[in-house]
């Protein structure tokens, strides 16, 4: 409870405030996942409903490189483990390692985004953009989504870096590293889904 | 240079928006030429649009709602007046194309700009203050969140004057809003107004749960906070669940109008009724966000005007649980005729069914409240006695409506109208206007005046029976919905006397406007010193009226359902020896105005096609976010002494009056 804690002796207790409004905050960026969890449902809902509606154009098997997407997944993958990394030097204090395993993950982070612009760019290339077919609308639209929050994700770690940089570890910046976290692991989940139902399902 | 936005864009060929248009611009201009005149901006920025104060941002939500209703019934009198005119043939005073867009204005506004502002902006008001906290648990998002739905009111109302709005019907069922058959702007006014206000109701969603959970005072378990607490929490949870199905779909839509994409098109593999699934599996749990906050209203002024604690709180909590639950597993009754088949519409009848059992509990614990009690026919209890009344009618059609069977008949008949109205009026408006003249003193000091809520109460009432026993009774003829004109001029009286009963509900708006303008005028009169004017049960009424915006000097501690009522009982001794401390409180935000002006600027660029000033709108919101992350000058202390005069001061007028 943010504000009780000052009831007592609002300076001393500093601390234990700030720690509590940091709990409340990733117990609020939790619930903020489970809201995004459901935009994905709602896009693999459409991919299963839309999935055999190729219109005379390409299927799943035709177009996925299964290859090409291990790599990309196993990529991130690692960056959910080298984040992990990251919080741990942040439990012990270590602003700089915090900032080598951030970096780490980014430069994974962007094998992963190289990979998929790459596929998007061959397949537009190849006359199987998005406006082919339903199937492949639903497609692009599932795994570009997932793509974005990557992006995103990648501009949040640039941030964090940059604050690690002018502020250290704070009660600021604690919390924020953990939902940073919290969002990275969560897009790694999705990924599998994403992997499973999309691409393994798919060449099947 | 403009995208698609050129000087035919504006309707200057339509005399009722060319005039509606020029009274839009001379008002505005007033106001604004007032503001200045009066050096009102400074007060108006620092003290209103920058507040982080959860009961600023609620009379803000109310008062936005309240002139959004003015603008979604003047959309409602004109179809009243279209209807009652053009029948046997006649062309009546709205084109075709008018009338649809003003149908689908209707529908849009009414429950985006006007129900939800007005279910939010109570809530804002409210919870903090019944579960004893200072604040919500992220106040800047609070502010971004009233803002991001202030813009997209903006936008809807920029439709029309600029361009024109949508005519496929508000919820803009593919492939009718498609590109193929929408070319104009209309639909992509809608998208951006519902994705841009949907963001921020999210985001509200999202800060009231956290509240709710984390944030109640010392002694308030889960089953000891007030019951619109509980249907606050239970909105709450709907909203997180169910807007992103609404952001996704709606993002599909516009993903197959500006990409040429195939999700809802009729070929290359498309599904429109994947379309009008998710579009339900939103909208059904949406009109229980709307309902739950207002049975919580209900419950509260039931149970503090007839002086006992509210019948079977526990399961009037356990009701609003199941029908949290049961939202999400009746979306498919809003189309039985889809073909999906005996079992499923089956299914979704049934459970459609057991809403009502969950329902009905309510209503008996409403009806068991007040037996035996003491009731004071208050103009809030009028309300809530009319709503028993009126919502269990609704619900009994939305019964027949859930037969699969019978509905084959009455699909897009007047009879949905009827019904969905006589829940929504019912229900929805009656609980926010008992909500308003309820907590109208807790945030403004003084109560509303008795005469004129009672007087507005009488004409909603009549007004609604009179505007919507017509229509049950025309779709038995056959009287389909949407209807610009219609053949058969037998239907003519009917379609009269429902206009005559919008005018009443037009006589009972204004008796709303003119009571807050009597209240204002005799607010010395109607003060309310104590802060408990109603005699209440929750905690609310426990800190002074307007509440001091930190709430409460000292967090209050809770034992009981209904702590407050039974500390009265117990004894009148205030804690005065307490020693105040200093009080830690959010700051005020520019951020969140300002990322919502982007917000703004970038939706009418993506309406326009406008794809510089659209990159330029992103860029901003994302860099006045930045701005708002670095910025580590959020929050401040306010000195024990500050408390302590401001609490001195208030137990002067306490024992002054006393």
């Amino acid at each position: 409870m943010a504000t009780e804690t000052l009831h007592h002796d609002a300076h001393a207790d500093e601390h234990e405030h700030h720690h509590d409004a940091g709990a409340t905050k990733v117990f609020g960026f939790w619930v903020y996942l489970m809201s995004d969890l459901v935009i994905f449902g709602s896009l693999f809902a459409t991919y299963a409903v839309l999935m055999r509606g190729t219109a005379g154009g390409p299927t799943g098997a035709d177009i996925f490189e299964l290859p090409l997407i291990l790599f990309g997944t196993f990529a991130l993958l690692i960056s959910s483990f080298t984040f992990g990394m990251g919080v741990l030097a942040m439990n012990a204090n270590r602003v700089g390692q915090v900032k080598m395993w951030l970096v780490v993950t980014f430069l994974l982070g962007l094998c992963f985004l190289g990979m998929e612009v790459y596929e998007f760019h061959h397949l537009i290339h190849e006359g199987y953009g998005p406006d082919r077919s339903g199937f492949l609308s639903a497609f692009f639209t599932l795994v570009g989504t997932h793509g974005l929050h990557v992006t995103f994700g990648m501009i949040w770690i640039l941030v964090m870096l940059v604050q690690l940089s002018t502020k250290g570890l704070n009660d600021k910046t604690r919390p924020r590293i953990l939902c940073l976290s919290l969002f990275w692991h969560f897009l790694d989940i999705v990924w599998i889904c994403v992997f499973s139902f999309v691409y393994l399902m798919g060449v099947l | 240079m403009f995208g698609k936005l050129s000087l035919e864009a504006f309707p200057l060929h339509e005399p009722i928006l060319v005039i509606s248009a020029i009274v839009g611009i001379i008002g505005g201009a007033a106001l604004l030429g007032a503001l200045t005149y009066f050096r009102k901006w400074g007060w108006l920025w620092n003290e209103w649009f920058t507040s982080v104060d959860h009961k600023k941002l609620g009379i803000m939500y109310f008062i936005a709602a309240l002139i959004m209703l003015l603008r979604g019934f003047a959309d409602a009198l004109m179809m009243r007046t279209q209807q009652a005119i053009a029948a046997g043939g006649s062309a009546g005073i709205l084109p075709p194309d008018h009338y649809d867009q003003i149908f689908t204005a209707h529908g849009v506004i009414m429950i985006f700009f006007v129900a939800m502002p007005m279910v939010i902006g109570l809530m804002n008001l409210v919870v903090p203050l019944q579960i004893g906290a200072r604040d919500v648990a992220f106040p800047f998002l609070n502010n971004l969140s009233f803002w991001l739905f202030a813009v997209s009111a903006v936008l809807i109302n920029i439709s029309l004057f600029v361009g024109e709005f949508a005519t496929t019907g508000w919820l803009a069922y593919a492939p009718l809003s498609g590109i193929e058959y929408s070319p104009g702007v209309g639909v992509d006014y809608w998208i951006w107004a519902l994705q841009i206000s949907g963001v921020g109701t999210t985001l509200t969603g999202i800060n009231f749960f956290v509240t709710i959970l984390k944030m109640r005072t010392k002694g308030m378990t889960l089953f000891r906070m007030p019951i619109f607490t509980w249907t606050a929490l239970c909105s709450n949870v709907i909203i997180i669940a169910s807007f992103p199905i609404l952001t996704a779909t709606v993002a599909m839509l516009t993903l197959d109008r500006y990409l040429g994409m195939n999700f809802f098109t009729n070929d290359m593999g498309g599904n429109v009724m994947m379309y009008v699934n998710l579009i339900w599996a939103w909208g059904h749990p949406e009109v229980y966000i709307l309902i739950l906050p207002a049975f919580g209203v209900f419950s509260e002024v039931i149970a503090t005007f007839a002086r006992k604690r509210l019948f079977g709180y526990h399961t009037m909590v356990w009701a609003t649980i199941a029908i949290t639950v049961l939202s999400f597993i009746v979306w498919l009754h809003h189309f039985f005729t889809m073909g999906a088949g005996a079992n499923v519409n089956a299914f979704f009848g049934i459970m459609t069914m057991i809403i009502a059992i969950p329902t009905g509990v309510k209503v008996f614990n409403w009806i068991f409240t007040i037996f035996r009690g003491r009731l004071e026919l208050t103009s809030p209890v009028l309300w809530t006695l009319g709503f028993i009344i009126t919502f269990t009618i609704g619900g009994m059609t939305g019964v027949m409506l859930a037969l699969p069977a019978a509905n084959f008949v009455l699909h897009n008949s007047l009879f949905v109208i009827a019904h969905f109205h006589n829940v929504i009026i019912g229900g929805v408006v009656f609980g926010m206007m008992a909500g308003l003249t309820y907590w109208f003193p807790k945030a403004f000091g003084f109560v509303l005046d008795e005469k004129w809520g009672k007087r507005a109460f009488w004409c909603w009432l009549i007004g609604f029976y009179v505007a919507f026993i017509p229509p049950y009774i025309l779709s038995f003829y056959g009287a389909v919905r949407r209807m610009q004109s219609y053949p058969n001029a037998e239907w003519q009286p009917y379609m009269i006397i429902a206009f005559i009963g919008a005018l009443i509900i037009a006589a009972g708006i204004a008796c709303t406007l003119i009571q807050v303008v009597v209240s204002v005028r005799n607010r010395k009169a109607y003060e309310d010193v104590t802060g408990d004017p109603w005699d209440g049960r929750t905690l609310e009424w426990s800190t002074s009226s307007p509440a001091p915006f930190y709430n409460f000097a000292h967090l209050p501690v809770v034992g009981d359902i209904d702590s407050f009522w039974t500390q009265k009982q117990r004894s009148n001794e205030q804690a005065e020896n307490t020693p105040y401390t200093d009080i830690h409180m959010p700051k005020n935000t520019t951020a969140g105005p300002i990322i919502s002006v982007f917000a703004l600027i970038f939706g009418f660029a993506m309406v326009w096609h406008i794809w510089w000033l659209a990159a330029f709108g992103a860029v901003g919101m994302l860099v006045s976010f930045l701005g708002r992350v670095f910025n580590d000058d959020i929050d401040y202390y306010v000195p024990a002494a500050e408390v302590e005069r401001i609490e001195r001061a208030h137990q002067q007028r306490v024992e002054a009056q006393a």
